[in-house]
């Protein structure tokens, strides 16, 4: 019974509370800034092919072309990324320092809610990391370790930014695998591996303006991975290509533009 | 008003006694995770309709030994998953009560409750632990049971309504109360003290020859075995995950794809942990292999091509990884160091 007094009570404490809280925030769009409000922030990763959905019933089928001409199918794709950052007009950054593994193969995580709310306001830009930053990388996550994301310590160690897998069919039509497995970049794997150049990039998606609970679409042209500003070329870079720091590093430049803002709903 | 206030609040005391009316409740007995797994990966799973329990673990382990399951009386869980063989038996399939000899090797059970995707078996067919237990029993080359039939023997037993009733707060058996004891006990059988367990939590050495194997494991452009069979920060030494690993380049057994109906998914089965494989022999799915060296070779010269060979697979058209004879060795003694023989032994699991 002392229980459900205090629940009574409780109730009636956060009406009056609620009532006088919105009183000053229906008055405070007037004086102060709009932030005070917080909503709800969705994440929506879509795939696509130069403009065709993909999804993972696309999987296992010889049905894309790649700029160099090579036919190629996909059998796995998943991918971190991290640091969601609102930078308001100010300058100011929300960051959430977390990741999320976005998986296409089980078509788990493409869409998920953010820990916290986010202020409404103007946004000059909201980015994220695709991968981990060094800092970051180093870290040891129980979830990307359940989910068998490691890169060895001989390979540099931290995590995977991306596996993508898949066949294509070599120069005498025969399927052939390829692992476009992005990393840090490294040299010298084995015992005491060295770094030529960060591999994870920061994906700017440009202003927005947020007023409502949101739904944040990001599109991802897979094609992009193999198109510029390096014309990959499956019957060279196939497959054992992380310990290949060149390869590293063009995929982190053809990475650049894969990321786009999609459709904003609020 | 008055009336209807002590009405609810007799029938809530009765409630609040209908529960048990002795006020017994099991007694929670959650599991001892090592610290090599908390330290590492998330979790295990745990059914909420199915807590561990000292008395629910405790009738587990008395079934999973018990030949009562089997339709003639003459063989257990047991029979095919040995203690002494990490839970697994030593022949490539194993026979049932009929003489019957199944398609697929025993697969051997340990840290079950880390396999996060609950697809369990070879093909991934049991979506939980519970559901799996119910199989062999009424698999006709295995204990060939009637389940209807196990339930009247057990109910008819004198000690097995006690043995529930403590377990499950009632004596009434049924088929769910007794695969759900069944998976409390195999969520108990955690193996995590391996040499290499040590090594990983600073207690142990490991051999040159061994850390090479390791190496070697890990190199992408050597084995690439980190990818399907885990790391040291990923020490269940599985994923999990579906794969067909260049054994045939025509099926006999599709695997996942008989289960999914996905031509996509012939030839894939489940990756096994590479935990206690000193005791785990023959290997595969089918047992095709007798040694771990046979094994090896197959990553590195015996591959076969097919159209749903996992692109993780490295040089196919050579026969995979080309290991020389030294690597081989090295990557062999490392993989020993995941062997657990604490595990064999430990009394908890003993019939």
């Amino acid at each position: 019974m002392k229980t459900r007094y205090n629940n009574q009570f409780n109730k009636q404490t956060l009406l009056i509370l609620l009532v006088l809280g919105l009183s000053f925030a229906s008055c405070s769009s007037n004086t102060d800034s709009i932030q005070d409000f917080k909503v709800s922030t969705t994440f929506k990763f879509t795939h696509n092919w130069e403009g065709d959905p993909v999804t993972n019933s696309d999987f296992n089928d010889i049905k894309y072309t790649n700029q160099n001409g090579d036919m190629l199918s996909i059998e796995r794709l998943r991918y971190v990324i991290s640091n969601i950052t609102f930078t308001d007009s100010q300058g100011e950054d929300l960051t959430f320092n977390t990741h999320y593994l976005i998986d296409v193969t089980e078509n788990d995580g493409l869409s998920f809610n953010l820990s916290s709310l986010v202020p409404v306001g103007d946004y000059s830009n909201i980015s994220f990391t695709f991968g981990l930053d060094n800092t970051y990388n180093a870290g040891n996550y129980p979830d990307l370790n359940a989910e068998n994301f490691n890169v060895p310590d001989n390979l540099g160690g931290g995590y995977h930014y991306m596996q993508f897998d898949g066949k294509y069919l070599d120069e005498n039509s025969d399927e052939q695998g390829f692992n476009y497995h992005a990393i840090r970049a490294v040299d010298d794997p084995g015992t005491n591996p060295t770094f030529p150049q960060d591999t994870f990039f920061t994906v700017n998606l440009g202003p927005i303006s947020i007023d409502n609970v949101v739904e944040i679409e990001v599109k991802a042209n897979l094609a992009q991975w193999f198109r510029s500003p390096n014309v990959w070329d499956l019957n060279v870079y196939n497959q054992m290509l992380m310990p290949n720091s060149s390869a590293q590093i063009m995929m982190y430049e053809n990475g650049q533009n894969v990321f786009s803002l999609g459709f904003v709903t609020q | 008003m008055r009336k209807a206030y002590f009405l609810v609040l007799i029938l809530w005391t009765c409630l609040g006694c209908s529960n048990d009316d002795s006020g017994y409740e099991p007694t929670p007995q959650p599991l001892d995770i090592p610290k090599i797994f908390s330290d590492n990966i998330i979790p295990p799973v745990i059914p909420t309709g199915n807590k561990q329990t000292v008395e629910g673990v405790a009738l587990g382990k008395r079934l999973f030994f018990d030949r009562i399951l089997s339709a003639d009386g003459t063989k257990s869980c047991a029979s095919c998953h040995s203690p002494q063989s990490a839970f697994t038996d030593n022949s490539p399939t194993s026979v049932g009560v009929d003489g019957i000899a199944g398609t697929r090797n025993s697969m051997p059970l340990f840290n079950l409750a880390w396999n996060y995707s609950e697809h369990f078996a070879w093909d991934g067919k049991e979506l939980s632990l519970e559901r799996q237990a119910e199989e062999p029993v009424q698999n006709p080359v295995e204990l060939h049971s009637n389940w209807d039939n196990v339930v009247q023997r057990l109910q008819a037993h004198p000690e097995y309504p006690e043995l529930f009733r403590l377990a499950f707060e009632t004596s009434t058996i049924t088929k769910e109360l007794t695969t759900k004891a069944i998976a409390q006990f195999e969520r108990t059988l955690i193996s995590a003290n391996s040499k290499f367990d040590k090594y990983s939590l600073g207690q142990a050495m490991l051999t040159s020859q061994e850390l090479n194997g390791l190496d070697i494991f890990l190199r992408e452009d050597k084995g690439d075995c980190f990818h399907c069979h885990g790391n040291p920060n990923s020490p269940l030494w599985t994923d999990n995950d579906f794969h067909n690993n260049g054994l045939d380049s025509n099926f006999t057994d599709l695997g996942l794809g008989a289960v999914t109906g996905d031509p996509n998914d012939n030839g894939k089965f489940r990756s096994p942990s590479l935990r206690n494989l000193a005791y785990t022999a023959p290997y595969m799915h089918d047992g095709r292999f007798t040694t771990l060296d046979e094994v090896i070779d197959h990553y590195s010269e015996g591959l076969q091509d097919s159209s749903t060979i996992d692109p993780l697979m490295k040089q196919i058209d050579q026969g995979g990884v080309q290991l020389s004879p030294q690597e081989k060795a090295d990557l062999k003694a490392f993989l020993l160091t995941l062997s657990d023989p604490l595990f064999l032994n430990n009394p908890d699991f003993q019939n």
